[in-house]
């Protein structure tokens, strides 16, 4: 079995290397490279291994953090469709056989059924890798609205740049543009909507639940793009917060 | 400069620290970074005085996160191969990487051993934190690297293998997992510092 540095020493040779495939083994790399006369020491064998490791990984992960968004927004996209389809052959089935007592076409449940199998395996997909790229943000919002999100925003990058008042209104263009001519009043909430969080506070203290959740998403979009690393505490700090909002409502309000 | 996991009293607690260049928030004292038991599970291992000899020597790092426990070994071990397949972390894992000569981050798979084979030498530490599932597999698959005699730490996330089990059954059966490669010595309950995670503590055989 070949070693990396026996195709080169530099970050083209590793990444040829790793294609090779072979079973683990113990092996004293650095000494085997000083025998075979690549390198005169074994710091000098570890500096340009450290040099072409932290390439090669940065080349591969600027790449994979690129696809999963796109596989991810279009997930999300397609269970949307999905989800649309389904529940309009729902309506369109239950008016016809309203109309006539049965529905003559049996490929249409079957339609119905197969739609109802991508949404599932759609949404598992996106349940498996929205954590991968946004941990805290799907630690917090689930990783089906925290992929909205970030379609919304057009990817992780632009989400983590927003201010947390445009995070709260994503997904709600069209009553802030009713809004921004004068026709409405301001949005409280966008597709945050569903984060129970917000859709379980009374409707009196909606606006700060949804304020206060938007506040503590964008915080997990910005660790998430910047950081990393998973921080169970975002969760922790968002929980009582909420707590104290609702409590508030419950002390005023009757 | 001494290349060793060293003490220090903090909050009249006693942590493991060591001397490098800080890569997060961490706590700084005598020039030292201290080792959180919350913040990082090779800590709380350590300050429930479990042995863990990184000190000079080679480590197999698998599920390294964003890096930081990662970033703490590196300050005293020989080499540190740091797997990690989930991208953000790894992004964050690679800027950490940069800070430590002897720190090789690879985004890889751990559950594919063959993607970074050409690269990991033999090692004498197997560490490992990976949140999926078969945690025993994954140890299993790459007991390959792990020198004779060489440690195995792997730390076992109860839940996240199956949420109706109680989790000193699942520590046991990945113990059992484990016996085909390794000989288990102990299992180490992380309380309090981390719920329904535990770490199998083993040898190579």
């Amino acid at each position: 079995m070949t070693a990396w540095f026996e195709r080169g020493t530099d970050a083209d040779a590793l990444e040829t290397s790793l294609e090779d495939g072979a079973e683990p083994e113990v092996r004293d790399l650095p000494a085997l490279a000083v025998e075979k006369g690549v390198f005169e020491t074994h710091d000098g064998y570890y500096d340009a291994l450290h040099e072409a490791t932290v390439e090669v990984a940065r080349r591969r992960v600027d790449d994979a953090v690129d696809t999963a968004e796109r596989d991810i927004v279009n997930a999300v996209r397609t269970l949307e469709t999905l989800s649309e389809q389904i529940n309009e052959l729902d309506e369109r089935g239950r008016d016809w056989s309203d109309e006539t007592g049965r529905v003559p076409v049996d490929e249409i449940v079957e339609a119905r059924e197969s739609h109802e199998e991508a949404r599932d395996e759609t949404r598992r997909f996106i349940e498996e890798r929205t954590p991968e790229l946004a941990p805290n943000l799907s630690n917090l919002a689930g990783s089906v609205l925290a992929a909205r999100l970030i379609a919304l925003a057009g990817g992780l990058d632009k989400l983590a740049r927003m201010p947390s008042s445009t995070v709260q209104v994503l997904g709600a263009e069209d009553a802030l543009f009713a809004h921004l001519r004068g026709d409405a009043p301001p949005p409280k909430h966008g597709v945050i909507y569903v984060h129970p969080y917000v859709r379980e506070t009374d409707a009196d203290e909606r606006g700060s639940a949804a304020r206060a959740v938007a506040g503590k998403l964008t915080i997990a979009a910005r660790v998430d793009r910047y950081a990393g690393d998973l921080r169970p505490e975002l969760a922790e700090e968002l929980d009582e917060k909420i707590e104290g909002i609702r409590s508030r409502d419950g002390g005023d309000g009757s | 400069m001494t290349r060793a996991v060293e003490w220090v009293k903090v909050d009249s607690e006693r942590y493991p620290a060591t001397e490098g260049e800080s890569v997060r928030d961490e706590r700084v004292v005598n020039g030292k970074r201290v080792w959180h038991p919350r913040k990082s599970k090779a800590a709380a291992l350590l300050v429930k005085g479990v042995d863990l000899p990184i000190g000079d020597a080679r480590v197999l790092y698998l599920g390294a996160g964003a890096g930081t426990t990662p970033s703490y070994f590196a300050d005293v071990a020989r080499a540190v191969y740091a797997v990690e397949f989930a991208p953000s972390p790894a992004s964050r894992l690679v800027d950490v990487a940069e800070t430590r000569k002897r720190l090789f981050p690879l985004f890889a798979d751990a559950r594919k051993p063959s993607e970074y084979s050409s690269v990991v030498e033999g090692v004498d530490v197997l560490y490992q934190d990976v949140a999926t599932r078969g945690q025993a597999d994954v140890a299993l698959k790459n007991a390959g690297f792990v020198r004779e005699g060489g440690r195995a730490y792997v730390i076992v996330k109860a839940r996240s293998e199956d949420v109706t089990a109680e989790p000193e059954e699942k520590y046991e059966e990945v113990a059992e997992k484990l016996d085909e490669k390794y000989e288990v010595e102990k299992v180490v309950d992380l309380s309090p510092f981390y719920d329904d995670h535990a770490a199998v503590v083993a040898r190579r055989r």
